[in-house]
């Protein structure tokens, strides 16, 4: 069969023609018959108690159907966390009620008191204008610092702004107290992993429908796990059962994290249409998006690096406040804590880690994951630190680097900070690295700078990542509150084309494409014969959707195990057919064969007698060809890279140009690496925008200052080289049947500290002394930094 | 958006009529006015659209070699038409906001609203421009009155502004990376008589001129004329962006930047 | 109300609209020709660029009645009459150059709008012609490369890529 469009193979994106011709189906592209419109009536105080509110006058206003208000939702369940994690002490963490409204207090800028359903949106926004609330707004809590040392409370009923004060691994506390004490060297930083907001393209969107006949109820959203959504909806916030509620996301236009979580606008509409009896839609504006999704990262630190004087590591400490915001999202618990305290022993073999992370309730936005979800702040904060010992060493970047590798005959390894890492090359990709970024020719390229009258930067840095989460039972132990297998049912039609359905959500990820390599391959058959089915709960298998760089590892593993299942029990029918044995059979290049001889069948044939089943087996062997599988991961897949970047700084202005970028990543075997480069290359970007870029930025009332895209600074083309990307070569993951890692993460996870250590390499190259800027590097903290040095 | 209705005139004769009635307001390109209306900060009755008035469009030469726009003209139009007869202007109005925009925003609407951050400001006060209404001639010196503040009537519209062109001149813009927008921008414009220093962005009473430059460029059009020249940070904005010690060092840098490229 | 005809993607259309109609809103709304997407208030992220008489504007950032009259042209209206991609969509599925696909519509309408008036744009000016599209997903790499395909021109090497 065409190997051209099997596994490996650059195929072009099939979903790409309906994107570019305007056919794409975005939930805010859905229109239905009779649909009314939503709007939520959002608090412009972060903190403050809810005295009262008077509906009146908007419901007399044209148009209006229906107002809520929390006391509506008094009676529902609360929208969970996902992950219990436990304090240091064995205390469970605090989990207030983050409820489908507010009610008695509002607590965040955008937090939602009201929603109005009108004719038209317009309709609804004009009567939401006419809702009276008074509100006795309270200080707001918004620095962490001071949120623990305060007497005043986000969720008074819990008595403090400490959600859990957890230790990782804290049997390994006073060891590691103890290396770090006695250590000859000891490099200590203070940082700031700067909160980001996601910033999907598409704003999220909800269109709720109840069938009274049937008494059942189909969420159209903006989702990047359906089954997830629908799972929350039923068993903790609606309780409307299962089997009672669709939930279907169709074409979604990015997610980033901030489509994982169940939010209360879901509920909202779902309880507005059987209100009202009519399809029910919202969908946001940016600036919604802006105060309502959940935010990313936001972690202070203090990071110690222990180590020999020539460079070899002894221990990292780190001290860290995350910002979990007003209310816990669905997984702002395992986020900074099994994301994140597991990965703090990095590419090395150093032998003490030891994370303490306190979560702290704040008057903002909900944080959770976003593109890398806690990655990414463990590995700024590791090669961060590292690149800072470095230079106080006098030792180069690179070596201190390699001289503490985990190098490759030491797999599986087992790390400091828990995990088993299973395989990898941390050398050869840094080998690779140095051979594009080519050190000499740097030194030329600085002095072009120079002459210039810029100061020219080269950052390098290594990451590994956990991902493709992940295998239930560790979960479980850790806390996890839901199982992380995927699902796949294949099914072959009578006529021989496939459809596959997947537990897995595209939304830029080129599911349609490559699930089809991957099942063509495995079956010998034309790829274009095999549709991806997703999105919808009434056709799929439950998965558990997409985040955590899972589709391919998790959800493509059990696209691979039903595979297996068609090809066993077709081979049975084969065998019937051609009257012999199963285990003579061979099955290549879509043909049984009888080994040894010219009799075969085709796959299309043997698909065909599936369906037809005359003269068939029927006591031994079921008609038809369908079969599913569940595929929970025996651990978590280990993708790493060696990335460098090259900036010019303009010592006038303090403005940082990206000059060059390069990432070399492992992600063990590459279904299609042209989609593997291209999530590279967002990925990077999108650490480009944290290193550079994106501030999110709230005053001491708690108003958010970067809430459109006139403050938030989004990455454009103009603020960026082309991305050079290597990802050949990797070592296979040795426990999932495709021997891939996940790649969505990599580049998001790897890039903020290279950039960050190209700045700083460069300004000190210009003769400034600055050891640290905080991200985003900004024109201004970048001449700050300079004047001040 | 509150619900309002449009008009669309085709003489400025009946565009003036249409603004006369009550909460009536001019429409120019929208690109600022429109997300305002979103946001539900403004309450127009009527939007009075002036874009498809034929006597506010496009460029010409006027009797004394001015460069005169109509107040209705957008952006890529005066970037393709100015780039012959006046370069420095052509290269500000190439430059604002993206091409999806300067295909829809105007000079007039721009100099109407006066952001303290906009790019036009700069290039009118800095030219020495005189901006025409339907009733008078106004002196750019006269017509900036602080952030958001002209000295516009209610009702009154600029149908044409002219700007004197100068022996060379120059637009150097530190954008504001979201907004785009100027972070601080500078228009250095050096005529016969003496050279003229516009700065946008920077200050809290929107555009101004920086006269201790214009002295002393005017003495030296050099880079180094401006070395012993300060820039106080009182009344600079200060923002997410930027504090205003970092506007007012921009200022300079942007300024020496302008007279380098000056052509 | 106002009654407002123009020609969309060749042909007329007409409707009735109330002032404060976006015109991404009329041709989402009223026409149903969704592939022009709304992905902010501030008109920054050039989800919704259409051509208004060959223009590359900003539709969530004009009111409907602003086009009565005009040649328009949205993304539906793009392809070849054969129904096939045309150039510049075929450049972006060769290239890679979208992935969640909610930006691409104005991508593509932008780069359009790009190469009628600059046929062979370096990179530069590719890059600072796409200041007004915001795309969460490429990095952009993909949709410049796109971009330069599409004119012609042969497509930069990428080191190690």
């Amino acid at each position: 069969m065409p190997k051209d469009g099997g596994i490996g193979a650059s195929t072009t994106r099939r979903e790409d023609v309906r994107f570019l011709t305007g056919k794409g189906k975005y939930t805010a592209d859905i229109n239905t018959f009779g649909q009314a419109a939503a709007t939520f009536v959002r608090s412009t105080v972060a903190n403050g108690v809810i005295k009262s509110i008077d509906t009146s006058a908007a419901a007399e206003m044209p148009g209006v159907l229906a107002i809520f208000t929390g006391e509506d939702f008094v009676d529902v369940g609360g929208n969970p966390a996902g992950w219990l994690i436990n304090s240091r002490d064995g205390e469970p963490m605090k989990e207030p009620k983050r409820p489908v409204l507010a009610h008695g207090k509002v607590r965040h800028v955008g937090d939602a008191y009201a929603a109005v359903i009108a004719e038209t949106e317009q309709q609804a926004r004009d009567a939401a204008e006419e809702i009276i609330a008074d509100i006795e707004e309270l200080p707001a809590i918004i620095d962490m610092a001071a949120a623990l040392a305060g007497d005043a409370y986000v969720h008074d009923e819990i008595g403090t702004n400490q959600c859990f004060d957890w230790g990782w691994i804290e049997d390994n506390r006073a060891a590691t107290d103890e290396a770090i004490k006695n250590a000859p060297h000891v490099t200590t930083l203070e940082l700031i992993n700067n909160r980001l907001v996601p910033n999907a393209m598409e704003p999220r969107a909800s269109i709720g429908t109840y069938d009274a006949a049937g008494d059942s109820y189909l969420l159209q959203t903006t989702s990047q796990n359906p089954h997830l959504t629908r799972l929350l909806i039923s068993a903790f916030v609606m309780g409307i059962p299962e089997n009672k509620l669709t939930v279907i996301a169709p074409d979604v236009g990015g997610g980033f994290g901030s489509k994982i979580y169940h939010y209360g606008e879901e509920a909202l509409v779902l309880a507005a249409a059987k209100k009202v009896g009519r399809p029910v839609k919202w969908v946001a504006d940016r600036t919604e998006s802006f105060l309502t999704d959940a935010h990313g990262r936001d972690h202070v630190t203090k990071i110690e690096l222990a180590c020999e004087k020539d460079g070899t590591f002894i221990a990292f400490r780190t001290e860290t406040l995350a910002n979990v915001g007003a209310y816990l999202s669905n997984f702002s618990t395992a986020t900074p804590t099994f994301l994140h305290g597991t990965l703090m022993a990095g590419n090395y073999t150093v032998p003490n880690v030891y994370v303490n992370l306190k979560a702290v309730f704040t008057n903002t936005a909900p944080v959770d994951a976003y593109r890398g979800a806690g990655r990414p702040e463990a590995t700024y904060s590791i090669e961060r630190v590292i690149d800072m010992a470095a230079r106080e060493l006098n030792i180069d970047p690179v070596e201190i680097r390699r001289k503490n590798f985990i190098k490759p005959d030491q797999f599986p390894f087992g790390t400091a900070a828990g995990l088993e890492y299973d395989s990898g090359n941390y050398d050869a990709l840094m080998d690779k690295m140095e051979a594009i970024v080519d050190r000499k020719a740097f030194e030329e390229r600085r002095k072009q700078s120079e002459a210039n009258g810029k100061m020219r930067g080269l950052g390098i840095n290594a990451y590994v990542e956990a991902c493709g989460i992940a295998p239930s039972n560790l979960v479980g132990v850790l806390g996890s509150r839901v199982g992380l297998y995927d699902a796949a049912t294949v099914r072959v039609n009578a006529t021989g084309n496939l459809s596959v359905m997947v537990g897995a959500h595209s939304h830029g990820q080129g599911h349609e494409t490559v699930f089809p390599q991957i099942v063509g391959e495995m079956l010998g058959i034309d790829p274009q014969s095999v549709d991806i089915v997703h999105g919808d709960t009434s056709k799929i298998p439950f998965g558990m959707g997409t985040y955590g760089s899972r589709s391919l590892a998790v959800c493509g593993s059990a696209v691979v195990r039903a595979t297996e299942k068609i090809i066993a029990k077709a081979k049975k029918i084969a065998a019937h057919m051609l009257e012999a044995s199963a285990d003579d059979l061979e099955f290549t290049d879509g043909q049984f064969t009888v080994k040894g001889t010219d009799k075969s069948v085709s796959f299309g044939e043997v698909a065909l007698k599936a369906y037809i089943p005359h003269e068939f087996p029927i006591e031994d062997i079921e008609p038809g060809l369908e079969e599913t599988a569940f595929y929970d991961p025996a651990n978590f897949t280990y993708p790493s890279g060696a990335y460098a970047c090259e900036v010019e700084v303009d010592p006038e202005t303090g403005k940082v140009t990206i000059e060059r970028f390069t990432a070399c990543d492992d992600f063990g075997n590459v279904m299609n690496p042209m989609i593997v480069s291209g999530q590279v290359q967002g990925g990077v970007v999108q650490g480009i925008g944290q290193a550079l870029l994106e501030n999110t930025t709230y005053d001491e009332n708690g108003q958010l200052l970067s809430a459109s895209y006139m403050d938030y600074v989004m990455p454009r083309a103009d603020d960026l080289p082309f991305i050079a990307v290597d990802h050949s070569d990797g070592t296979p993951c040795t426990h999932n049947p495709l021997g891939a890692k996940g790649c969505g993460e990599g580049g998001a996870i790897g890039s903020p500290p290279t950039v960050v250590n190209a700045v700083i390499d460069a300004l000190q190259s210009g003769g400034k002394n600055v050891t640290h800027i905080d991200m985003p590097l900004t024109p201004a903290r970048v001449w700050a930094a300079m004047n001040n040095a | 958006m509150y619900a309002f209705e449009i008009e669309r005139p085709s003489t400025i004769a009946d565009a003036i009529k249409a603004l006369s009635e009550e909460d009536a307001q001019a429409l120019g390109g929208g690109q600022t006015l429109i997300p305002t209306l979103k946001q539900r900060l403004a309450m127009p009755a009527t939007l009075v659209s002036l874009t498809g008035i034929g006597e506010m469009q496009g460029v010409c030469i006027g009797d004394n070699g001015e460069v005169c726009v109509g107040g209705a003209t957008n952006h890529a139009t005066v970037a393709a038409e100015t780039a012959a007869s006046y370069p420095g202007l052509s290269g500000l109005a190439g430059n604002i906001g993206d091409p999806a925009v300067r295909n829809r925003g105007t000079v007039g609407g721009s100099l109407a609203n006066n952001d303290p951050s906009a790019c036009y400001p700069a290039a009118a006060l800095g030219s020495g421009a005189t901006i025409i209404t339907n009733t008078r001639q106004i002196a750019a010196d006269d017509y900036f009155q602080g952030m958001f503040e002209t000295a516009l009537e209610e009702g009154e519209v600029i149908t044409e502004v002219r700007f004197p062109v100068p022996e060379k001149s120059h637009y150097e813009k530190f954008v504001q990376p979201a907004s785009r927008f100027a972070l601080v921008g500078v228009f250095v414009a050096k005529y016969a008589d003496g050279v003229r220093v516009a700065v946008t962005g920077a200050s809290e009473n929107g555009v101004y001129r920086w006269s201790e430059a214009e002295t002393a460029l005017s003495s030296d059009f050099s880079k180094d004329a401006l070395d012993g020249l300060t820039v106080p940070a009182d009344g600079m904005i200060a923002d997410l962006h930027g504090s205003s010690d970092y506007r007012a060092h921009l200022v300079k840098v942007m300024t020496g930047r302008a007279v380098t490229a000056a052509a | 109300m106002a009654s407002v005809t123009m020609t969309v993607n060749g042909k007329s259309v007409s409707g009735d609209v109330e002032g404060r109609t976006l015109m991404s809103d009329f041709l989402r709304n009223d026409l149903r020709l969704t592939g022009t997407h709304i992905g902010c208030d501030t008109s920054q992220c050039g989800a919704c660029v259409i051509h208004v008489n060959g223009e590359a504007v900003k539709s969530c950032t004009m009111f409907a009645v602003e086009a009565d009259g005009a040649e328009v042209a949205t993304i539906e209206g793009q392809a070849n009459t054969d129904g096939s991609l045309n150039v510049i969509q075929q450049a972006f599925q060769d290239h890679h150059g979208l992935q969640c696909g909610f930006c691409t519509p104005g991508m593509v309408m932008s780069a359009a709008a790009l190469l009628k008036d600059n046929p062979k744009p370096s990179e530069a000016e590719v890059r600072e012609y796409l200041e007004g599209n915001i795309c969460r997903c490429t990095g952009y790499h993909n949709i410049v490369k796109a971009i330069m395909a599409a004119s012609g021109q042969d497509v930069p090497a990428v080191a190690a890529e």
